[in-house]
């Protein structure tokens, strides 16, 4: 019987030099993102040369909206080291968040009748 | 953030958590219903860094990578992007899982009637937190099949809570499961808004309350079926 918490997904003490490496030893965003912020890329370029790690997250945001967990998951790097690149580009404004109105409300009547009929017209 | 540009392309997105006990289907679901193939997002945390976002000064040896399956649904007509968090299985996380369920819409929990065990803490936690939640009995092959009234009774829920039978497997059962549970969100939502409340915990306050770890039974107090 497998144990609980010996769970093969679990990855004890992984390496931390790629990611402090990435956001050239920064350690912290410029601005709060929570795990579903969905940010685009802009129309425009950005005006300040970026790494390779920027231009890949740059890429992933190019064909829709890409929540801050897809692009972690995209990207492979810690969820952490994903905001930090994403600040640096919503700082330079090559990307641009799509709901800068705030967390909606999840029990608003309004917004999971629209939920269920889009979940009922796939 | 109002200081940035807002987009034509405005989207609202929206979470929905799978949770569930070990090897109950997680994956197999946010995979069966999410347009994407599942991505496994990881986050570093240590009990200390749950509440901000720094990376500075977390000892190596205190750091722990937890992994969450991601998927989507992008609802294109209404601007909504539903947004799947298969939730790391191990009661170590539970501070993992107030993250997560911070702001959802709510959560189905799988559950393995082979091992009905498995699946209490899941709901014992969402019943505390007061996220509406729907249980999914993933049938295994091998499996003594159970009535979900039988499910219901030995897990003690609520009379209201949905039960269904399901696999996790298939598109259509998996999406039905994500219907089942936003309607029961739905119903909820607005039997709270008619009523005085009851429940403090199942208010809308609570959805977006703070982030931060609450305490959790390691151990409910249920009795295995
Ligand atoms: N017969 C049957 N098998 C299933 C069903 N759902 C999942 N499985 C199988 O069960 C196994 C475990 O499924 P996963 O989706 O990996 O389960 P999980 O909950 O993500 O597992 P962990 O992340 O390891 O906790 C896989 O081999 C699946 O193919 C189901 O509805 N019926
Ligand atoms: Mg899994």
């Amino acid at each position: 019987m497998t144990s609980y918490d010996d769970a093969p997904w679990v990855t004890d003490g992984a390496p931390r030099l790629r990611p402090y490496a990435v956001t050239g030893g920064r350690t912290a965003p410029t601005r709060r993102l929570a795990l579903e912020t969905l940010v685009i890329a802009a129309r425009t370029l950005p005006r300040v040369p970026l790494t390779p790690e920027h231009d890949e997250t740059l890429r992933e945001c190019r064909a829709g909206p890409r929540s801050v967990a897809e692009v972690a998951g995209r990207l492979g790097l810690p969820v952490a080291v994903t905001k930090i690149l994403l600040c640096d580009l919503l700082d330079t404004c090559a990307l641009i968040l799509t709901a800068p109105a705030g967390p909606p409300d999840p029990t608003d009547p309004y917004l999971l009748e629209k939920v269920l009929v889009g979940l009922r017209n796939l | 953030m109002s200081d940035y540009a807002i987009s034509d392309d405005s989207f609202v997105p929206l979470k929905i958590v799978i949770a569930g006990g070990f090897g109950v289907g997680k994956t197999t679901m946010v995979g069966a219903v999410s347009e994407i193939p599942p991505l496994t997002t990881e986050e570093t945390l240590t009990a200390a860094s749950v509440d901000h976002d720094s990376l500075d000064g977390v000892p190596e040896k205190d750091a722990t990578t937890v992994a969450m399956d991601f998927g989507r649904i992008t609802l294109s007509a209404h601007h909504l992007m539903l947004l799947l968090f298969g939730t790391p299985g191990q009661k170590r996380f539970w501070f993992m899982w107030d993250h997560l369920a911070s702001g959802a819409i709510g959560a189905v929990v799988l559950a393995d009637t082979r091992r009905l065990a498995d699946c209490f803490a899941a709901v014992e936690y969402f019943e505390r937190r007061g996220l509406p939640f729907v249980v999914g009995i993933n049938e295994f092959d091998d499996a003594y099949h159970y009535t979900p009234e039988e499910v219901k009774a030995a897990l003690h829920l609520r009379s209201d809570t949905p039960v269904m039978c399901c696999d996790a497997r298939a598109t259509s059962s998996a999406r039905h499961l994500l219907i089942k549970l936003v309607e029961h969100a739905h119903a909820r939502s607005v039997a709270a808004r008619a009523a005085p409340p009851a429940e403090p915990a199942a208010e809308a306050g609570a959805a977006s309350a703070s982030e931060s770890a609450q305490p959790v039974p390691t151990s409910p107090p249920r009795s295995p079926a």
